[in-house]
């Protein structure tokens, strides 16, 4: 009997399995040709190199200075490095379609809006993990020069990715808005920017507001660096993607 | 194949499209035809489920365009009007990238739709870096890769030499063989050359709908013809030529050699015989005598006003 349930299981798992695969087919698709388009223009190598730079000043600033074997330095900045370049990465993913009339094949090739949404979500996303990843090297580096505790530089990637993943699906938000890349930029740096103020701002807001709080990335980045891995800022990050992507949908559904 | 009935879309005040109904049938090629803003790429983009009508109902095949949009998109192969392209993608990535989304695993039908629309030889290219011919057929080969039912071609030549111009026209003959065809274009001789059909739209209304062949010769019902003899002034022809039953209208060619009449019939019967046993009871030479094809151009002119917009 309980062979036979476990067999039923495992088969469920091979079928969602299945039917996930069968639901991202076109995602994926959109997905490998948004990073190829990516890397055929400068504007990758662009962002990377000055988002390095960036990092890399933050990184060595404080650090000889505090003779710690720690990364804090970067992960104290990173939030706010990533709601300057997250949007700069986002800004041309729909502006540039609707601009160029190129949103007229996309969305008349037989995928529904959602679907196009993440495939376009995942490139974002992607990219940003895959701009966060030569950072690793600083990681090797204080491994060589001490034995810095796991949690917090664990804690630090994940919620990078987490993040990276809200204020790409932001940012996507914000171009689906404008035919213009450069508004798309704009608007999307400020509702990124605004998104991470909020929790410095409460101090100056009555207290009955302090709940505000919890509506801040950097708050929830914050719990997540100090390798505290709380499921509640995990779920604010999903939040704020799922209620990004999902509002996309809506605003390209109305365009029609 | 694709039956719409009476769908209106409005872009704010302005009508774009207003309450119009047609039906297509499999294998026609049908051209959509109007000047300037008539309303032929909107009721293009809601037939390939871009745009939403505002009211009125589009089923294509068996699917409805509001209930199934991906299973409608799946049976069209659709060429924007100026075939808008990915600039900053090679053409082989770009049609890779179409075929994965429409899932068509085998890499040989790439180079099979490079090679019957001509674009083998720059697969390799930038696509911003091809001319607007190329890029045209890039379009096109996006439009195909699937090997569709239906095919929506938004003015498919424009902006082509006339070279170009004839290679699109002979592609869309051939592949029409096959499958069912729209085309915008307000290009007259495009239809009459590659249209079995057309449906003329003005000002978001359709003003005609008939085969090629009856609106190049019947629908304005006068018939027109050339008459050329010899043997008697022109004077003494017309003459004769207005006591005919069912002459509108006599007028001078002034041909040099010959004395030469276009004769304007009301359109109630052929006046073709009468005419015959006037001239050869006279004992007059009849050099020539043909119908005139009434031009799509001047169906065209009379049906949207002068076509100016």
């Amino acid at each position: 009997m309980s062979f036979k349930m476990n067999f039923k299981f495992k088969d469920r798992i091979g079928q969602a399995r299945d039917g996930i695969r069968v639901y991202l087919h076109e995602p994926v698709a959109i997905m490998e040709k948004e990073l190829m388009t990516y890397f055929y223009t400068p504007i990758a190598y662009i962002v990377i190199t000055a988002f390095l730079v960036v990092t890399g000043i933050f990184f060595f600033k404080d650090f000889f200075y505090f003779n710690q074997a720690e990364m804090r330095g970067f992960f104290q900045l990173l939030p706010l490095i990533l709601t300057l370049v997250v949007p700069a990465v986002t800004m041309r993913l729909f502006a540039e379609e609707i601009h160029s009339g190129t949103i007229e094949t996309l969305m008349t090739l037989p995928v529904t809006t959602v679907k196009t949404v993440i495939g376009k979500f995942f490139a974002a996303t992607i990219f940003v993990t895959l701009m966060l990843a030569p950072t690793l090297v600083y990681l090797v580096s204080i491994i060589i020069v001490g034995s810095p505790d796991p949690g917090p530089i664990i804690g630090g990637y994940l919620g990078a990715v987490l993040l990276a993943g809200a204020y790409s699906a932001v940012g996507i938000l914000a171009s689906s808005l404008s035919r213009n890349q450069i508004v798309a930029f704009i608007v999307g740096l400020i509702i990124c920017f605004s998104l991470w103020l909020i929790d410095k701002i409460i101090i100056f807001l009555p207290n009955k507001l302090a709940f505000l709080e919890y509506f801040g990335t950097d708050y929830h980045f914050r719990n997540i660096s100090r390798g505290i891995i709380d499921s509640r800022d995990i779920i604010y990050f999903l939040s704020i993607i799922v209620i990004s992507i999902l509002l996309t949908t809506k605003i390209l559904d109305d365009r029609r | 194949m694709i039956t719409v009935q009476g769908i209106t879309k409005k872009f704010g005040d302005i009508t774009a499209v207003n309450n119009i109904t047609f039906s297509i049938r499999e294998g026609e090629i049908t051209g959509l035809l109007g000047p300037n803003g008539a309303g032929k790429t909107t009721t293009l983009r809601m037939l390939t489920c871009f745009l939403k009508p505002d009211s009125g109902t589009i089923t294509i095949g068996r699917y409805n365009v509001d209930d199934n949009p991906v299973e409608v998109r799946s049976i069209i192969g659709y060429l924007p009007e100026s075939a808008p392209v990915y600039g900053d993608m090679i053409v082989y990535d770009y049609l890779c990238f179409i075929a994965a989304v429409r899932r068509i695993d085998d890499p040989r039908r790439i180079k099979e739709i490079g090679d019957l629309c001509g674009i083998s030889e720059v697969m390799h290219m930038d696509i911003s870096q091809l001319s607007k011919g190329y890029r045209q057929r890039v379009g096109l080969a996006q439009a195909l890769i699937h090997d569709p039912d239906i095919l929506i071609l938004d003015e498919p030549t424009s902006g082509l030499d006339p070279n170009q111009i004839i290679e699109i026209r002979n592609l869309i003959r051939e592949i029409g063989k096959k499958k069912t065809i729209i085309l915008s274009t307000h290009i007259l001789p495009e239809v009459e050359a590659t249209c079995d059909r057309v449906i003329i739209i003005d000002r978001g209304t359709i003003v005609a709908d008939d085969s090629t062949e009856n609106l190049q010769t019947e629908s304005g019902g006068r018939k027109r013809i050339i008459v050329k003899i010899a043997g008697a002034g022109y004077t003494a022809l017309a003459d004769e030529l207005r006591n005919l039953a069912g002459v509108v209208k006599v007028e001078d060619l002034h041909d040099s050699e010959l004395v030469s009449a276009r004769v304007t019939s009301d359109g109630g019967g052929d006046i073709r015989p009468e005419l015959f046993k006037m001239i050869s009871g006279r004992n007059w030479v009849l050099y020539e005598m043909v119908q005139e094809q009434r031009s799509l151009e001047r169906v065209f002119r009379d049906l949207t006003g002068g076509g100016a917009q």
